[in-house]
């Protein structure tokens, strides 16, 4: 039967070929299930996932040339951006980088603050991760469930910070102000009702036989690849590497609690589902005993060339006023030379390379994103996967393409 | 859509207001969106669905997948100009009538990100109907948001929105936005090399 | 700090006076197996940096992953600087190592000049630097001899220009627009 090619728009093309077996085909970059603009081109033999190659680059936004250009202060901003689900957690980075270089002493007060803070924000990802990656396989109440918890702790960080997702809470020397009265009794209400609301989440999920036939054995990935393709955080701890930074090298007075790091040994996507949602419970635990060590006191470090001064200081006094203009106007020279300062943000280590040759702006600053050496381990445990446990391995990977393409 | 044009142009003039107000309540009761989230807006986008802040409650009930089944279009978060040509593709697909919805500073405008990686205003690839400022916007104002397009499409008559033939669509199609294999494909031959820096490159950054 | 230097600088080996007791592990390991692989060593911020040149990268990589006493399995980062057109050596390639079992960091570096801008890649001794090596291609315009497939990751294939050097303006050459 001959079709008439004479009306068919230009782009098609009739081509009298066998039938291959294998087709390639493009998931993404608009795709409900790839938590964002990712593209996988995936060479299938019917349903079975034979070769995946990522595709990343849609959301790039130049961020790291935008540094060049800006004062360190005014850097912060644009590290909210980066992984929109843990802003607080960039900010920290980047912020204790630049101290480092600094040598900044930051007081007990704004470490335990960063430490509270940042852990809300870990829950906060990982509630999101939870929310979707359940969306994703098919359970669509965890989605509601997880963002009404959520919604508690966005009004937390907005209340002492004025945004919700874009907070830039810290700044180079301590926090952008102290915590607004009241805040205290408020974290309090939240961390009463978050135990019960995990409980829900386990109820819904873990005991589920479909969650956990979709989800195990499926992308499985060795310890030893594990570590060569460059995996950290729960990823890493779901393969049985008990590696946090937190306990590893720890900041921000990280090592005057007590938390577990939780670790699983299957390496599949229930060994780090898992591994988030213990690890959801021992942030819980964190942000109670930082409640507990909250103790009045100064929430910026002594140094008046490089922290803002409080305003009514620089409303009455000429030295602040004059120092607050100078911060402003100008910046603040910071030391020449290079640090690499890595934390534990919930995907995995955080790492900011900051390179300086004195001078209010940076010459370099690179973001080594945890999303971004994620994604590259997704060939290697997507063999023999089908489509749809590409979706659930990608949602238990946690990317946020923000921080792959920065 | 062919049946309410068809109706359209059958009727005479005076009658066709009770079919616009008929049929603009039907749009603007159920815009079901397509999902488009692109970067941290979408993540308030995704507050605006959950159950604090309820989109449904205005008719979007649905984040279709595909565009061939979506209304309006949100465009949440930046456009990088490798996305750009699939933004406009996605646009492309989606059948009339459509509406665009820019929420947040980076897809109205570029945003924090004047450089060369971001489209500066996703109104320089499709025509945009309502702009939502912030960084990212709260949920509320988006849902304020797709309650002045329900105003705006209230005002609309079905004489505006065909279905535009194939041809008249396919040589509407930008340059440079279809596979290159096509003669659509090929952008026009800008001048290289890049000898010159742009002209907004003279004002001085930061 | 005094102990600071400014790398680039073609000096002999530096040690820090305080530090000459203990020397950190991998400088103590590099300069008694292999004193020639070492063109500089800056401690600064507490960190310690090895200049290592060009020609013996890999070599000094597999050998910081295989010594029993470093054990650095973990790349953490591999990134480039661009110091500007008219520094001479332009590039700084910075490997940043990390031992999961030690806990201990190290950071190798690699000055490269503007018209030989290469440098053998390490995806043999570490697989995660295949995507970092692409990025930095793409983003520096750093050749990385022996990489199993160096394009472009982030920026468009068709693009020109590597951006974040520093004689790429910040806006780009043409604002995309359809209109």
């Amino acid at each position: 039967m001959s079709v008439s090619t004479t009306n068919l728009p230009p782009q098609f093309e009739i081509v009298d070929r066998p039938l291959d077996t294998q087709m390639t085909i493009s998931m993404g970059p608009q795709h409900p299930s790839t938590h964002g603009v990712l593209r996988l081109e995936l060479v299938l033999d019917g349903e079975m996932v034979v070769k995946t190659t990522p595709d990343i680059g849609y959301l790039h936004t130049g961020m790291e040339k935008l540094f060049e250009y800006k004062k360190y202060q005014q850097g912060i901003v644009i590290t909210d951006r980066m992984d929109y689900l843990n802003p607080l957690g960039n900010n920290l980075a980047y912020v204790m980088a630049v101290e480092k270089l600094l040598a900044l002493e930051i007081p007990e007060r704004a470490q335990t603050i960063r430490v509270l803070m940042c852990e809300l924000q870990r829950i906060a990802s990982h509630l999101v991760w939870l929310g979707t990656h359940a969306l994703d396989i098919g359970a669509m109440t965890v989605f509601f469930y997880c963002f009404r918890e959520r919604e508690k702790i966005l009004n937390l960080i907005e209340a002492a910070s004025g945004g919700r997702l874009t907070p830039s809470y810290f700044r180079i020397g301590g926090l952008m102000m102290d915590l607004p009265p009241g805040f205290e009794r408020r974290v309090k209400q939240f961390t009463d009702d978050f135990s019960a609301a995990v409980d829900e989440f386990d109820s819904l999920l873990t005991g589920n036989r479909i969650f956990q036939k979709r989800t195990q054995n499926v992308g499985r990935i060795s310890a030893e690849d594990a570590i060569d393709w460059g995996l950290s955080g729960p990823s890493l701890r779901g393969s049985g590497v008990k590696l946090d930074l937190r306990r590893a090298s720890p900041y921000t007075g990280y090592e005057n609690y007590d938390f577990e790091v939780p670790i699983e040994y299957d390496g599949d996507v229930w060994a780090r589902y898992k591994v988030r949602m213990r690890e959801m419970r021992e942030s819980h635990k964190i942000v109670i005993q930082a409640l507990s060590r909250l103790r009045p006191g100064s929430v910026k470090a002594d140094a008046p060339k490089v922290v803002l001064p409080d305003r009514e200081a620089m409303k009455t006094h000429m030295d602040a006023l004059i120092h607050h203009f100078l911060i402003v106007a100008e910046g603040f020279d910071v030391p020449a030379g290079e640090v690499y300062q890595a934390i534990e943000a919930s995907k995995g280590e955080l790492g900011v390379y900051v390179k300086s040759e004195g001078g209010p702006k940076p010459a370099r600053v690179h973001f080594r994103g945890p999303s971004f050496v994620n994604l590259s381990a997704l060939p290697l445990m997507a063999e023999g996967a089908m489509v749809a446990d590409i979706v659930a391995i990608i949602g238990s990977l946690d990317i946020v393409l923000g921080e792959i393409d920065r | 859509m062919g049946l309410e044009n068809i109706i359209a142009e059958a009727l005479p003039e005076v009658l066709t207001t009770r079919l616009d107000s008929l049929i603009n309540w039907a749009r603007k009761s159920s815009l079901w969106p397509a999902t488009f989230g692109l970067a941290c807006c979408a993540i308030e986008m995704m507050n605006a669905t959950s159950s604090r802040n309820d989109l449904a409650r205005f008719g979007a009930e649905v984040f279709r997948a595909s565009p061939r089944q979506a209304d309006v279009m949100i465009v949440s978060g930046r456009v990088s100009r490798k996305m750009a040509p699939v933004l406009r593709r996605i646009y492309d697909q989606m059948p009339e009538p459509k509406w665009v919805i820019s929420m947040g500073a980076c897809a109205t405008s570029g945003g924090v990100f004047d450089n060369y990686a971001i489209v500066q205003g996703v109104d320089k690839i499709v025509p945009v109907d309502v702009y939502i400022p912030g960084c990212p916007p709260r949920p509320e104002m988006l849902i304020h948001a797709v309650m002045m397009l329900q105003d705006k499409v209230g005002n609309e008559s079905v004489r505006d929105r065909k279905d535009i033939p194939a041809e008249e669509a396919f040589e509407a199609v930008p340059p440079g936005t279809l596979p290159s294999g096509s003669p659509k494909g090929q952008a026009e031959p800008m001048e290289r090399p890049y000898a010159h820096a742009s002209k907004h490159e003279r004002r001085r950054s930061s | 700090m005094s102990n600071e230097a400014q790398p680039g600088a073609d000096m002999p080996v530096e040690i820090v006076p305080e530090q000459v007791a203990t020397p950190s592990p991998p400088v103590a390991a590099l300069q008694c197996e292999h004193p020639d692989w070492i063109v500089q060593v800056i401690h600064a911020f507490g960190e310690t940096t090895i200049v290592v040149p060009r020609e013996h990268i890999v070599a000094a990589c597999t050998f910081m992953k295989n010594s029993p006493e470093l054990e650095f399995n973990f790349l953490a980062d591999l990134s480039a600087v661009d110091r500007g057109p008219e520094e001479e050596p332009r590039f700084e390639v910075n490997y940043h190592l990390f031992s999961t079992t030690k806990l201990h960091r190290v950071r190798l570096k690699v000055l490269l000049h503007d018209d030989d801008a290469h440098v053998t890649t390490v995806t043999g001794v570490w697989r995660t630097a295949n995507w970092h090596e692409r990025e930095t291609y793409d983003l520096m315009g750093i050749i990385f001899d022996g990489h199993p497939d160096l394009r472009r990751i982030l920026m468009p294939e068709d693009s020109e220009g590597h951006p974040l050097r520093k004689d790429f303006p910040l806006r780009g050459y043409e604002p995309y627009s359809l209109t």
